[in-house]
């Protein structure tokens, strides 16, 4: 049942060092603040999965938190590069990351695969790609019916999920809207879950097929106000579409990353 | 090449016309996002655009930035989850074209989104796969703009992020359940088609004063030309002005995309 509990609080109980952590958010609701408090506590050697590691995982690798990512899109949309993804993997710094390379069908397979509690998740995807060549978590299997080929990617079951909604009401049920990407999944796939949200209100005014979570399947809400900043929260605010784009100077340089760290993250935040 | 219009437009209403109307197009980000909304907005209003973030026959009023911004939500007939546009909607047979762009692509249509040089040691990152290797197998078929230079148009991709026809054509062959790749790649140049047999591409029409030695200069093969090659039609001047409005409404946007509320968050998330 879900507990509503401060970010720091939920970040401290349920992330531990070396957990398999997914984050998620297709572009919309991805939960930044709570990316923040895994920073600021200096959670270490994280494997860390998302379909498109975003500024999150970027800011993420280059405070150090990650050994190794699982991703299918790794850019800065509209703009270009992830430059603290790209040091990490091309020059090791600040720690070297390994990387698992996968396309959105294939991550979006096995995260339903994880919800649904099966070991793998079978597509008809890969064909004629190198991907397989350099990702040893995609195989080929052929269907016992048809004899067709088909790729097979293990399920994601991370220790710890967590996403970022509109509102829950006060016993902790949440509301997803918009851009609903894989949130429920990740939700039901994680041994773990932390949902922040924008508010707490008396009713979600939720129509009988709206995508809601509700709070027996959740372990921990934080109530964390504009937590999908500079992403954005349908209904409440925009994208920040400038700082995305402001994010490739500060993420080109490793001391303007640092200075940017020390003054939006470790110095902000719950307990300062 | 035309003082009326830019061999960047050009392009883009080369590939707008592509798309007839009342087809289904899976849409990448950038120049097929633009072309697909030009089409929308001129010879194919009832072409259906759909896009990875689960936004179903949306219809944006400027560009979209990212594949998953708001904007394709609110004007979507409906917003699906991420599983269900790739199992339902595009492994299931709904997509007749998927419209996709490339950093590197070779005479078989190969696409690399993936790095530059080796693997584990690589020159240049870039960003992956995202949609595109399913979109490409998944579709009916799959059209490819992207400008012609001989850094994109190599002899061969330095990885295969997404299939054309494979390193010697055969790629598709005996593949059941699978699309018919690549049947056309749009530049500012010229407009190219596989050869029926071969699926090398072959050079079919010229945009307006471009020569076929403009085109051999930026391609990193020896390019082939189609015995009877065509001039492309110009742009005309409906098109041109729809263009240029979304390009302008596009750019107001997301200059000044930013709530008044949060313009004194600055960073601070």
């Amino acid at each position: 049942m879900a507990e509503f509990l401060s970010l720091h609080d939920a970040v401290a109980r349920y992330v531990e060092d070396g957990a398999t952590l997914a984050m998620e958010g297709f572009t919309h609701l991805i939960p930044f603040a709570a990316g923040h408090e895994v920073i600021r506590q200096r959670k270490r050697d994280l494997t860390l999965i998302r379909m498109t590691p975003d500024l999150l995982y970027d800011q993420m690798i280059g405070a150090g938190c990650a050994k190794r990512l699982i991703f299918s899109w790794g850019g800065n949309p509209g703009v270009g590069s992830l430059h603290r993804l790209r040091d990490a993997v091309e020059k090791g710094y600040p720690y070297p990351v390994e990387i698992f390379e996968h396309s959105h069908a294939a991550m979006a397979c096995a995260f339903e695969a994880g919800a649904a509690g099966l070991p793998l998740a079978v597509l008809r995807g890969y064909v004629g790609s190198d991907l397989p060549k350099v990702n040893s978590q995609i195989k080929f299997i052929e269907c016992p019916f048809s004899g067709e080929r088909l790729a097979a990617v293990p399920s994601i079951r991370p220790d710890v999920g967590i996403v970022h909604a509109q509102r829950a009401d006060r016993r902790g049920n949440v509301l997803v809207e918009g851009i609903v990407g894989v949130q429920k999944e990740v939700v039901l796939a994680a041994g773990r879950s932390i949902v922040t949200v924008e508010e707490v209100v008396d009713d979600l005014a939720a129509g009988p097929n709206a995508c809601v979570i509700p709070a027996w399947a959740i372990d921990a809400i934080s109530v964390t106000k504009h937590g999908a900043y500079p992403s954005y929260a349908h209904g409440y605010y925009p994208r920040d579409n400038a700082f995305y784009k402001a994010w490739d100077a500060i993420a080109r340089d490793r001391d303007a990353f640092d200075v940017w760290l020390q003054d939006n993250v470790f110095t902000q935040g719950d307990d300062t | 090449m035309s003082d009326r219009y830019t061999a960047a437009e050009m392009m883009t209403v080369t590939a707008s016309r592509a798309l007839s109307n009342g087809s289904t197009c899976f849409v990448g980000i950038g120049l097929p996002s633009e072309a697909a909304n030009l089409a929308r907005l001129t010879h194919a209003p009832e072409v259906v655009l759909i896009y990875e973030s689960g936004t179903l026959q949306t219809k944006p009023d400027v560009l979209p930035l990212s594949i998953g911004d708001g904007e394709l939500c609110e004007t979507a007939l409906t917003t699906v989850s991420v599983p269900e546009m790739f199992r339902y909607w595009l492994q299931g047979g709904h997509v007749d074209v998927g419209f996709l762009g490339t950093a590197q692509i070779d005479r078989y249509c190969n696409l690399n989104t993936t790095l530059i040089g080796d693997y584990r040691e690589p020159k240049v990152r870039l960003p992956g796969g995202g949609g595109a290797p399913e979109i490409a197998t998944n579709a009916r078929e799959v059209f490819i703009t992207v400008k012609h230079s001989t850094r994109t148009f190599v002899e061969a991709v330095d990885f295969v992020t997404t299939v054309g026809f494979g390193r010697d054509g055969t790629a598709r062959d005996g593949v059941p359940n699978i699309g018919r790749g690549p049947t056309r790649v749009i530049t500012d140049l010229c407009v190219m088609k596989p050869d029926a047999e071969t699926k090398d591409l072959v050079v079919i029409s010229l945009h307006p004063g471009v020569t076929r030695e403009q085109v051999r200069e930026a391609t990193g093969w020896e390019i082939r030309f189609a015995e009877v090659l065509e001039s492309t039609p110009e742009p005309d001047d409906n098109e041109l002005t729809i263009l240029r409005e979304l390009k302008a409404r596009t750019d107001r946007h997301h200059a000044g995309g930013q709530a008044a509320d949060q313009t004194d968050r600055g960073s601070k998330a």
